[in-house]
């Protein structure tokens, strides 16, 4: 059959490779700057927008969605064009989902330093922008699989499986772990509760990173290592095997971290394993793209591309070791809330998505702009700066999480806590936290002198627009196996029965996680002590959310002396369940708070959001001190209540009704007690604290842990 | 740790039986798959690990 001439879409890859540069720097920057507040709390002075607990989820949003978000694209955009021997499916689509996306990233930009949040990790983002999501990855998915279908090679090679499964997987967790009920234009409930809700995120969480950080690197990887070593991978069986065991085991091994305690002795022995077991596809892949060097290690010392590939693959099989360890009981019970997850995370992003991205976009650079890399010296020095910023960010982030956890931990003969305030096992490490921002300051001065080295690059080369190709067509076979055909090479050319297959894979895993999960919400004993949130309460926790408390304070107290010792009664599964969403937090910067209610008084509160130093001093919490001069919103919270109503928080007709009321009386008492403090009327005898936002706020915090201390004393 | 919720998925009827068919599952695909990789033809695993190459197979700079 004769060749057909055709044209690859350069121009679409370009776009998102300018996007991952400019979302890189902003991302990295942006985690500098909430790294530099560990050590100097105070130098954003108090401006809401740049307080930690907002600029957080800014910086992981904008790296995970926008950095490795873009840079994912221009592999995908720029291999399967080549893989498939053809055009994009719709020019049209590929434009919409650039900028669509690149909208969904400004969305966030703005939305999360003005404390837009649904608060739950990495899909902070509020109902409108979640919707745009779905829409524009369902964009993405249809272009994805509309070019596979319009191909002229018959096989779909390895790496367009990742594309396929990451597409799949991605839309299901999303959609699921957003499910929420709008209160307003930018505020929403989840709607599942307390120990529900943990389950469903912590579902999405640990696959959002296998599904967004990993199988799509993975897809990268499989295609620019053997194009840079000029080589085949190293063992096409391998990724295979790589390929069906990562997307069977992942999806199941996350939420396992939570389950499997839950279960019987042997069941938890049982899950354990098979979160050890995801070793072996995740090194299995790790092996199978570092022998594809084999024979060209030569190459290795010349090529700054094939350096960065090696530390990323190295990166991913540290991390992918580290992770499964995490999951041993004894070591998640040491590393739990600490830094030493940080530094973990650090390995698989900094290293592994960092630095493939890196390597793959040096690669792009020369292949896009038809030229030779402005500067390979550049390049090498970006390499060792890179590298050694990764090892200043991991290396004291993993001696502070071990040091934190240890003083945690250590009691004296008479019973007591060694380190009873919080405050001293952190000042302890804040040495180790001006490392890490030294580290994260070199990985980001290495990132920088890339952006140069490629727009050097780009100036000095020409652009081609539209890459001409030429293939022969496919002629059309038969819809079943022909003679000879392995049942995998014929699966391989039937993309929408492929599809169906991956997404089959992934829900069995999600399946045996969610029937437990749905059942175990009739399964929580209720305790009758437990009551839904004033409306006050309610108004306070959603400023917690807006401030983004959760990111440094837990509300989960485990079943340990030493955290019974510190903070009070373990928490239980039945006090969460008006919780909508659920608070308990993954990192403890501060303390726990979930048993702080009644713990301090009212202008303790008072003065410690004012400025924490006034109460503890070397504390390094931000101030607050808008909480004091802002009114507090009420104009949505009967909406609020009855959204809690249709979720099942029974409030009565009468708190419905009056809630404003209900919430201004006890507003008003509590301004009453800060009257007490001779000092408070001096300073702000005059301002109507009642109204106020800090009000609310402290009514949430006093009202914290303490509906099951009556029934404790009875039951003592 | 995380003992607050053990006891809540104990109630679940038959709880057991999900370790039991995630691992049974796991194990029959994990071991059809290696049968199956490992009787693949090496002339068509030539080919499509060659893809990303071009398909190029006078490329001799791989072993």
């Amino acid at each position: 059959m004769e060749k057909e001439q055709f044209y690859y879409d350069n121009k679409i890859v370009k776009m998102f490779f300018i996007a991952t540069i400019v979302w890189g720097i902003v991302g990295m920057l942006v985690g500098l700057m909430v790294a530099f507040l560990f050590n100097f709390p105070n130098y954003m002075e108090g401006i809401s927008w740049l307080s930690f607990g907002r600029l957080r989820p800014l910086h992981t949003n904008a790296v995970i969605f926008a950095f490795v978000g873009n840079g994912f694209f221009v592999g995908m955009y720029y291999s399967m064009q080549r893989l498939l021997k053809t055009r994009m499916f719709s020019d049209a689509l590929s434009k919409v989902h650039f900028w669509g996306w690149q909208l969904i990233i400004v969305a966030a930009a703005i939305t999360l330093p003005l404390g837009l949040t649904s608060s739950k990790e990495y899909a902070e983002l509020e109902w409108p922008i979640d919707i745009a999501i779905t829409l524009i990855w369902v964009v993405m998915g249809i272009n994805m699989i509309g070019t596979i279908l319009k191909r002229r090679q018959r096989h779909i090679y390895v790496a367009i499986w990742f594309y396929i499964a990451t597409f799949v997987t991605i839309a299901v967790l999303h959609i699921f772990n957003n499910l929420e009920i709008p209160v307003s234009a930018f505020k929403s409930y989840s709607v599942y509760a307390g120990v529900q809700d943990a389950l469903v995120q912590w579902w999405y969480g640990h696959n959002a990173v296998a599904f967004f950080l990993t199988t799509p690197m993975l897809g990268l990887m499989y295609y620019f290592v053997p194009k840079a070593a000029n080589r085949p991978i190293y063992s096409y069986r391998l990724s295979i095997i790589h390929f069906w065991t990562l997307i069977f085991l992942y999806i199941w091994a996350g939420p396992h971290h939570l389950l499997y305690t839950a279960l019987p002795e042997w069941a938890q022995n049982l899950g354990t394993v098979f979160s050890v077991m995801l070793i072996f596809p995740s090194w299995g892949g790790m092996i199978n793209g570092l022998l594809t060097l084999r024979g060209a290690w030569d190459k290795v010392r010349e090529d700054p591309v094939l350096k960065f590939f090696v530390v990323a693959i190295t990166g991913y099989g540290m991390s992918t070791f580290e992770g499964p360890m995490l999951s041993f009981k004894n070591l998640n019970a040491i590393g739990h809330y600490t830094d030493w997850i940080v530094a973990h995370v650090h390995i698989g992003t900094l290293a592994w998505n960092g630095f493939i991205v890196a390597g793959m976009l040096y690669w792009l650079a020369t292949k896009l702009w038809k030229t030779k890399l402005y500067s390979n010296k550049l390049a090498n020095i970006h390499f060792w700066i890179g590298t050694l910023g990764i090892l200043f960010y991991a290396i004291p982030l993993y001696v502070a999480g071990f040091t934190q956890a240890a003083m945690w931990k250590q009691f004296n003969p008479d019973g007591t806590l060694v380190y009873g305030n919080f405050l001293e096992t952190v000042t302890q490490i804040l040495p180790m936290y001006a490392m890490r921002a030294f580290g994260g300051t070199l990985y980001l001065i290495g990132f920088l002198i890339m952006a140069y080295n490629i727009v050097k690059t780009a100036k000095a080369g020409s652009t081609v627009e539209d890459e001409l190709a030429e293939a022969v067509p496919l002629k059309k076979i038969s819809a079943t196996r022909i003679a000879g055909e392995g049942w995998h090479a014929w699966l391989e050319r039937r993309t929408v029965l492929f599809t169906v297959l991956t997404t089959v894979a992934i829900l069995i895993g999600g399946a045996v996680e969610i029937i437990p999960l749905l059942v175990v919400d009739s399964n929580i004993p209720t305790i009758s002590s437990v009551k839904p949130y004033t409306p006050l309460e309610l108004e306070g926790r959603d400023i917690y959310i807006r401030e983004g408390c959760n990111n440094c304070h837990s509300q989960m107290i485990r079943p340990f002396r030493s955290e019974v010792e510190r903070y009070g009664e373990y928490s239980k599964a039945g006090e969460f369940v008006y919780d909508h969403p659920f608070l308990w937090g993954s990192r403890r910067t501060g303390p726990d708070v979930h048993r702080i209610g009644g713990k301090y008084n009212d202008n303790w509160h008072f003065n410690h959001m004012l400025d924490p130093r006034l109460t503890s001093p070397g504390s390094i919490m931000p101030q607050y001190p808008w909480l004091i001069k802002n009114d507090l919103d009420i104009s949505h919270t009967t909406n609020k209540l009855s959204a809690m109503v249709t979720l099942g928080v029974p409030y009565s007709q009468f708190e419905l009704d009056k809630a404003v009321y209900l919430l201004k009386n006890q507003a008003a008492e509590i301004e009453k007690n800060l009257r007490q403090d001779p000092e408070f009327v001096k300073n702000y005898g005059d301002a109507n604290m009642q109204d106020k936002e800090i009000v609310a706020l402290i009514a949430y915090l006093q009202r914290l842990g303490t509906d099951i201390k009556g029934e404790q004393t009875a039951q003592n | 740790m995380l003992r607050y919720i053990k006891h809540h998925l104990d109630s679940i009827s038959d709880v057991e039986i999900y370790p039991i068919i995630s691992l049974l599952l796991f194990f029959i695909v994990f071991v059809t798959m290696l049968i199956y990789v490992y009787k693949i033809p090496k002339t068509s695993i030539e080919e499509v690990s060659n893809l990303p190459l071009d398909n190029d197979l006078n490329n001799n700079s791989h072993e």
